[in-house]
């Protein structure tokens, strides 16, 4: 026999009572969980997106010219007289700080070309890091190697080619590995070829005409990249490509203290239940109490037996808990977010939160027992005895 | 030096026009090894006496010591350790913990105990078996008679080996025969050392006693 074992026992015969301590965390723990779980999840889902978004950052040289094109609508010969930046000084962006996040960097070069005694804007890519920034691109063919080029939509329309078509381009002869499906961007107007050819094509050899870069942003500052990218490239202007994802973000942010100050809500009421259920449990037990205190045991042994009950129902709580707010956020997720029939945001077990739900409900059931302890533990035993 | 000493012990419930004086100038000394009983009418006091005995009822005036130890100058937690240590408490109803068992009810006073379960079940064990009840460990206190309950009371008492016994009335929800028999292990046990104060309106069994203090409105009377 342990004071352990007086709070079992006890736990044993008053069931009901438990049940209620029980219900009070569970409830409070399980929302918990659903909330913060759900939100990270929809944090994850928006990421997602984000990631197959593309290139959320710009790069273009710093013009004293404003941009004479609207929407896709271009007028006068202003966008084909840009300035250029250097290839190597993109090796920069690899040393800030946040350089982990950068999922990839695609130069790009731009300039007009003739084909077929039209003119056409040649777009030189490094055509690795445009299957990261261009995730929606579908090329019918295969991705350009040595003197192939991929043709956008509208520009193979236009010029007749087909893939497999072989055209001069500048006194050369290339090749058509692929054409694109519409993409209804300007894309479809472009010749695509692999950076260095087109730069030799252009005579830019080691330069280029912007960069587009992917940034994962699950956790890091889109803005702050900006200004890192800005600090080491100054000669460029670099621009976020975000506004989308920071409006469904300071939604999502809204949720998210909305739902702390829900869980705040539901775990108070809930450390109120367990707070008046052991102040039951504590008046029903006064001869109780008052035997323990005449056989010797001291204030803090009738507290600790107070705690253990409280503990052990707390910690069933936390797993319960847990469990519960996970699989309610298994079911609930697919009504928050669009990305369910089989591209699901994967909502894993999280050590990390099963930890914080069976700490939280430890720390809320003894903090609420914190009184019911204490009075406990004042009663004076020969008044409790008299009581009977 | 006595055991026990009380001094002017008093004890008043209430206050100011209201207050009733349930104990009033109590002086008396018991030695090692004594079987005291206190004996007097219901009302007079003597249940108040033996709790304020037992450190669970502190005096509103007087003095109680302990082999020299002046008890009431201690920390409740210090009372509490010297009542786990010194003192083993029979209540006349008993007080056991219907929903433990027999041995378990035994072994609570060992809760503290820095011990195995099996050292503390022995102890229990030893204890029950002997006040007889060593067959019935398992049962709960329902499930035995009064009689019964009373030596399982005091098995719980005696299970770590207190020097001072307080009973108060342990023979007052007993018949005639049964009282007598627990007046005869309280004897024994007595007889082994350990200093017995006993609360009885009994005349019969104040006689198992090798002194009887009286008491009349709260005061000792010759």
């Amino acid at each position: 026999m342990t004071l352990r074992d007086i709070a079992v026992n006890n736990l044993r015969r008053r069931k009901m009572r438990a049940v209620f301590v029980l219900a009070g965390l569970l409830i409070g723990v399980t929302t918990v969980v659903t909330l913060l779980t759900l939100v990270g999840a929809m944090k994850n889902d928006i990421n997602h997106k984000l990631e197959m978004y593309g290139a959320n950052i710009l790069i273009v040289p710093k013009t004293e010219n404003l941009s004479l094109s609207y929407g896709g609508l271009s007028l006068g010969g202003v966008s084909f007289e840009m300035q250029e930046i250097r290839e190597e000084e993109l090796e920069k962006i690899k040393d800030i700080k946040n350089a982990a996040n950068v999922a990839a960097v695609g130069p790009m070069v731009l300039g007009p070309v003739n084909v077929k005694d039209q003119r056409v804007l040649l777009a030189g890519i490094d055509v690795l890091s445009f299957q990261t920034l261009r995730p929606w691109w579908n090329i019918k063919g295969k991705i350009p190697e040595d003197d192939d080029v991929i043709l956008g939509a509208e520009a193979a329309r236009m010029l007749g080619l087909a893939n497999g078509s072989k055209f001069t381009m500048n006194g050369r002869e290339y090749g058509v590995s692929g054409v694109l499906e519409v993409t209804g961007s300007q894309d479809d107007g472009l010749i695509f070829a692999p950076l260095t050819i087109a730069q030799s094509v252009l005579g830019k050899e080691g330069r280029i005409s912007m960069a587009e870069v992917a940034a994962l942003c699950h956790g890091c500052p889109i803005d702050e990249m900006i200004r890192q990218i800005s600090e080491v490239l100054p000669g460029a202007n670099v621009m976020g490509i975000q506004q989308v994802v920071k409006g469904r973000m300071v939604t999502l942010n809204h949720f998210q203290k909305f739902s702390y100050g829900v869980s705040a809500l539901v775990l108070f009421v809930g450390s109120l239940m367990v707070l008046v259920t052991m102040m039951g449990s504590v008046r029903e037990r006064t001869m109780e109490i008052g035997i323990f205190r005449a056989m010797g045991f001291r204030r803090s042994h009738v507290m600790r037996i107070i705690f253990y009950e409280a503990g052990i129902i707390a910690g069933v709580a936390g797993i319960l808990g847990y469990t519960l707010g996970f699989t309610a956020t298994r079911i609930l997720l697919p009504f928050f977010t669009e990305s369910h029939q089989g591209h699901g945001v994967a909502v894993p077990f999280d050590p990390i939160m099963a930890g914080i739900a069976f700490v939280l409900a430890i720390s809320i059931g003894l903090a609420a027992s914190i009184y019911p302890a204490l009075l406990a533990s004042r009663l004076d035993p020969n008044e409790a005895l008299r009581a009977l | 030096m006595s055991y026990i000493k009380a001094e002017n012990l008093s004890k008043e419930y209430g206050a100011g026009e209201s207050s009733v004086t349930a104990v009033s100038n109590a002086s008396f000394e018991i030695e090692t090894g004594e079987f005291v009983a206190i004996m007097g009418e219901s009302g007079s006091g003597k249940s108040t006496l033996l709790s304020m005995v037992g450190t669970l009822n502190s005096p509103t005036a007087g003095r109680l010591s302990v082999k020299g130890l002046d008890v009431y100058r201690l920390g409740q937690d210090e009372r509490a350790d010297f009542r786990r240590q010194s003192v083993g408490f029979v209540f006349q109803n008993f007080n056991l913990l219907s929903y433990l068992t027999l041995v378990e009810n035994v072994m609570l006073p060992l809760a503290t105990l820095k011990a195995s379960r099996r050292e503390k079940q022995l102890m229990a064990y030893n204890a029950l078996e002997r006040v007889g009840l060593a067959e019935k460990i398992k049962r709960l206190p329902g499930q035995i008679s009064g009689g019964e309950q009373e030596r399982v009371a005091i098995a719980r008492a005696i299970v770590n080996k207190p020097p001072i016994l307080l009973a108060d009335e342990p023979t007052g929800n007993l018949d005639t025969r049964t009282g007598r028999l627990i007046m005869e292990f309280l004897r024994s046990l007595n007889d082994e050392g350990v200093t017995i104060v006993m609360v009885t309106h009994s005349m019969e069994y104040s006689h198992f006693a090798r002194r009887v203090l009286h008491m009349s409105d709260g005061m000792l009377v010759q």
